[in-house]
């Protein structure tokens, strides 16, 4: 490999994985609510904090759906702002 | 006019039937402003995740709401004066969807979904 190639290998980041899909991207997904705690659930930690879509790959503009809408589900008591 | 969906959180110690009432009552306000309840959910007593202030469970009500903005304040103004109302929520919503919400489906059997056409209650 030539010196160009080995830098070249070096430069791309070690950690980044390969684009993941949003999994809200199929044109069937239910619309983001702060009342089905199945889907809300699934993107927060087991602490209760929200993933961070750089995480949980999910698109920008779902990120803040998902965030508002869990930030009112907490505020409603339906689910915790920290868990333990 | 506009249309909201509210979600009210009563105290524990109060009996179903009190609680009820006193949705009952709101509702009276709402139609008094020439509201229009669309769809109204019972989803009962739901243990919270947090305690608030002291109450560890809380009776759950959901209604849809299409009334002008002066109703819902109104509408507030007198649950923040009922101490029986721990919280409440009111968003604006463009588009009411008339299948039950997903807290219902879980328990569905023992809560009944009345979707109000559109005479006022």
């Amino acid at each position: 490999m030539t010196q160009l190639e080995i830098k070249r290998e070096a430069l791309r980041k070690p950690n980044q994985k390969k684009r993941k899909s949003c999994p809200f991207s199929a044109p069937d997904t239910p619309a983001i609510d702060y009342k089905d705690l199945k889907v809300l659930t699934r993107y927060v930690s087991e602490r209760g904090k929200i993933i961070p879509s750089r995480i949980s790959a999910v698109s920008a503009k779902r990120q803040r759906d998902l965030s508002k809408a869990i930030k009112r589900a907490r505020f409603l008591a339906l689910m915790p702002y920290v868990v333990g | 006019m506009a249309l909201y969906e509210s979600v009210i959180i009563g105290r524990q110690d109060l009996t179903p039937n009190q609680f009820e009432e006193l949705v009952e009552e709101f509702i009276k306000i709402i139609v008094s402003f020439k509201g229009v309840i669309k769809k109204r959910e019972n989803w009962g007593i739901r243990n919270l995740a947090y305690k608030i202030n002291k109450n560890r469970k809380g009776h759950y009500v959901l209604l849809n709401i299409d009334s002008s903005s002066d109703a819902i304040t109104e509408y507030e103004r007198l649950m923040r004066l009922n101490e029986d109302i721990i919280r409440f929520l009111t968003i604006r919503i463009n588009s009411v969807d008339e299948k039950p919400s997903p807290l219902m489906n879980n328990k569905s059997d023992r809560y009944k979904t009345e979707v109000l056409n559109a005479e006022t209650v």
